[in-house]
């Protein structure tokens, strides 16, 4: 047991020097990109226009130089403080520093031009609800021990019979409960698959999605394609601002004049923070997930548990697809999901199985989504493609960075048999 | 039901019982060679119905008659089989070529020697042969894998830069002699990769990450690579987002005249496909990747280096997926254009699993859905059913060969004593 615990000592110790060591690199990045920029000001806009709405904010300037030795300072003593003590809060630090690092590049990108920051803050957000949702049906299925790589399926089927119902029925309502039914639908055959058959969970999910693919594929080519006002749902819902609240400089366009569908978000991260920490359903999810064996001796019924769970992440799954395309692009194109569905897998295993760690892993990469469209408008002098790549980079270095120390439900993926 | 037939089995077979059996299970169960086949059959023989539906579904004039069924029912049924029979009649002639253009050919070759109709009538066997070789390397790379207990998600992000590397050094060199070029060529897609498939197997190996999310990942980022070069450093001088042509010493090169494209990339597939079976069998190497991919636990208590085989097991199957794209480089377009995979990478996945990842069942399962894309094309073009409906046909098949029970249930199999699932890792590994 001692042996262990040093063991796991060393592995940390050397960890932190390397943490550190990065640390202070991206510091001295930043200091490296302050060369030239002495005069140069950086002007953050944050009045936002949307909508033909002005809510006016004073300019944030900040001289170029100053604003990164100040932010390379900042990095440099966090790099330090985890060299010499070490810091406990391990994932916290890493997300700082990054964040440090991605304002320099903001500070030196726009130095003596402007960035409207409110309207990046805000179609960050935008970009990053579906991953969060996203993730948030891989919380409900992988807490159950099920594992559901085919949320992408899910999504773009969704996505689909959202559309569509919207369409016949002229009403966004009952589109979005389409889209709700069909991700449910597709859950439904996971949950079958996995639970009652067994099959490997990879492997069900692979196939989902490359049925959704070709279903949704098929159909836009030999239905939507003919009949095209199937796929005119008419505008993408609307955004509601909240009276009151919504003038309020910064946050009131951040959080407070936004999609139904994006409140919707809020209200099911809070919801499912409670029910999986504080109720008596969410310990029975967390049990099956990790030992369906013991869970089954207390007299839980794991196959129901599963399949309920299993349910509720295609329901949410559907929603996600929902909002991609009633909610924000006002209809259907081929494979449109884009990976989002993965982007929230990535951000369900930075989040540790949290809902709101996940919502914060999707910020950043709703965050990097938009940035590529930003950056392109200041023109840095970086292709738009190469810029394109960083919330995948980025995915990459976060699983690489934080998955060892994510520590998934025990019985995530493990099919389980009633013994007789 | 089911006990009775239990009770059954336990005593010694008798006339009656074999009886009993239904016809399937008297034509299939009876040898062992033949039981590994029946699952996949029966499963394709399925996927092929529903598809079949579902062409016939999304027909105008056949839903016409079945809202019409209570005053014609025999037409809405007739309509329904004249739709299914029509658009897998145009699939069948797509992929092997019309048989009376064949025959004639052959007449007009005989009486005159010229071949040019006989080479027209075989086209659409050739282009068949020309779409299963990518099959053939792709389903390889997710076999290889899949037996050292990964996921490569990957391939058609391999694929990409392996074609992205070897239309590099196609177009730049020139002047070499072929027997020079080709193999140049060629070994600079396959490390570009098998460079693509490690680094998600290094950070498997040494982190954690799961592959199934990185190998995603490198995907994305070889499609923005592609975009990037396409449109800038490796566009052609008049700048359409396609890259110069390859230099003729570095084409792998076709078989007959055109307008058969087949080359010789089919046979290095079939050679790279025993390759495979030979590695993974016949030597050490192959057997500790084995080891690993089916219980990592004894593996390492064997003394084997988990790390360094996870990460040639990935380095190895991104080599294939970047063989992938370097024989359709080389060997069909000549240059890289943009969307020159119809996502091989992601089939590829069906193949391993439908030919339970053994290098022989995955060229069996590539040269079906090979034919069956080859027919495809014609299918839409004659019975105007869109192509998609393939990729329908291939989620059902992953579906059915995973969940055996399924199909047994639907055609009333009879449970084999000692069932082996297909070759797939597990999920929760390492």
């Amino acid at each position: 047991m001692a042996q262990a615990e040093m063991v796991i000592d060393k592995g940390r110790a050397r960890r932190e020097y390397m943490e550190g060591v990065g640390f202070l690199i991206i510091a001295a990045f930043i200091l490296l990109l302050s060369r030239g920029t002495s005069g140069q000001t950086t002007t953050f806009v944050l009045t936002s226009h949307r909508a033909g709405l002005t809510i006016s904010a004073p300019d944030l300037l900040i001289p170029t130089d100053i604003g990164l030795y100040v932010l390379a300072g900042l990095a440099a003593l966090i790099g330090f403080w985890q060299l010499a003590r070490g810091i406990e809060r391990n994932n916290l630090a890493i997300t700082v520093v990054v964040g440090l690092f991605i304002l320099a590049f903001l500070v030196w990108a726009t130095a003596d031009k402007s960035l409207n920051m409110t309207g990046m803050l805000v179609s960050s957000l935008v970009r990053a609800t579906p991953i969060a949702l996203a993730a948030l049906s891989g919380i409900y299925s992988e807490r159950s021990g099920v594992v559901n790589i085919a949320i992408e399926g899910m999504m773009l089927l969704g996505a689909f019979a959202a559309v569509v119902f919207a369409s016949v029925f002229d009403s966004l309502l009952l589109g979005v409960i389409g889209g709700i039914l069909a991700g449910m639908l597709l859950g439904l055959l996971h949950a079958v698959l996995s639970i009652r058959y067994m099959v490997n969970q990879i492997v069900s999910g692979a196939g989902i999605i490359i049925l959704a693919l070709g279903l949704t594929s098929y159909l836009q080519r030999a239905v939507l394609n003919v009949f095209t006002e199937l796929n005119q749902p008419g505008p993408a819902i609307a955004a509601v601002p909240i009276p009151g609240l919504w003038k309020i400089p910064v946050l009131g366009p951040v959080f407070f004049n936004l999609s139904p569908l994006i409140y919707l978000l809020f209200a099911l991260l809070i919801f499912t923070h409670f029910l999986m920490n504080y109720t008596r359903w969410g310990l029975r999810v967390r049990s099956v997930g990790e030992n369906p064996k013991a869970a089954d001796t207390l007299g839980i019924n794991v196959i129901r548990v599963r399949y309920i769970s299993v349910l509720c992440s295609g329901a949410i799954a559907g929603l996600a697809g929902t909002y991609m395309s009633i909610g924000a692009a006002g209809r259907f194109n081929e494979g449109m999901t884009a990976g989002k569905g993965f982007l929230g897998l990535a951000a369900m295993i930075f989040g540790n199985w949290n809902p709101g760690c996940a919502f914060l892993g999707s910020l950043i990469f709703g965050f990097f989504d938009s940035w590529q469209e930003k950056l392109s408008l200041l023109q840095v002098g970086i292709p738009v493609d190469l810029l394109g790549m960083a919330p995948y980079i980025a995915t990459m270095i976060v699983l690489a960075g934080f998955v060892g120390r994510s520590r998934m439900p025990a019985a995530d993926g493990q099919p389980y048999k009633k013994e007789q | 039901m089911n006990e009775e037939k239990d009770s059954n089995q336990t005593k010694a077979p008798s006339q009656n019982q074999k009886d009993e059996r239904n016809l399937l299970q008297r034509i299939f169960v009876r040898r062992g060679a033949f039981n590994a086949l029946v699952i996949p059959l029966l499963s394709i023989f399925t996927a092929l119905l529903i598809g079949g539906l579902i062409i016939a579904f999304s027909n105008l004039e056949v839903l016409a008659a079945w809202s019409n069924f209570f005053q014609a029912p025999l037409e809405a049924v007739k309509l329904t089989l004249a739709s299914m029979w029509g658009a897998y009649t145009s699939l069948f002639e797509g992929a092997f070529g019309i048989p009376k253009d064949i025959i004639e050919a052959f007449r007009i070759w005989l009486e005159t020697g010229e071949t040019r109709a006989l080479r027209e009538a075989f086209r659409s066997f050739s282009e068949s042969l020309v779409i299963t070789t990518p099959y053939i390397f792709a389903g390889l790379a997710v076999a290889l894998g899949f037996r050292g207990g990964l996921f490569n998600i990957g391939v058609e992000g391999q694929l990409f830069v392996g074609g992205l590397a070897s239309a590099y050094v196609g177009y730049s060199i020139t002047g070499l002699p072929w027997i020079i070029h080709l193999p140049l060529t060629v070994l600079a897609g396959i490390l570009a990769g098998a460079f693509w498939g490690a680094i998600p197997g290094i950070l498997k190996a040494k982190t954690g990450a799961h592959e199934v999310i990185n190998t995603i990942m490198m995907n994305y980022i070889a499609f923005r690579l592609t975009d990037y070069l396409l449109t800038g450093p490796m566009a052609r001088p008049d700048n359409l987002p396609i890259t110069p042509e390859v230099a003729p010493s570095a084409y792998l090169p076709a078989l007959f005249d055109k307008p058969m494209r087949i080359h010789w990339g089919f046979f290095v597939a079939l050679g790279v496909a025993w390759l495979v079976y030979w590695f993974l069998w016949k030597t050490t190497t192959g057997l500790e990747i084995r080891m690993v991919g089916a219980n990592p636990k004894a593996a390492r208590y064997a003394g084997i280096s988990i790390t360094v085989i996870i990460v040639l097991t990935m380095s190895l199957s991104g080599a294939l997926g970047g063989m992938t794209g370097v024989n359709q480089v080389l060997g069909v377009d000549h240059r890289l254009v943009r969307a020159f995979s119809t996502g091989y990478g992601f089939d590829s996945i069906a193949l391993a699993l439908l030919g339970n990842s053994h290098p022989l069942g995955v060229v069996l399962a590539s040269l079906l859905f090979g034919f069956m894309r080859g027919g495809a094309a014609r299918m839409q073009s004659v019975a105007g059913v869109p192509v998609e409906i393939i990729r329908i046909m291939q989620g059902l098949v992953i579906i059915f060969v995973a969940a055996p029970e399924i199909i047994r249930s639907l055609y009333r199999l009879k449970k084999p004593k000692e069932e082996e699932g297909p070759t797939v890792p597990d999920v929760s590994m390492v």
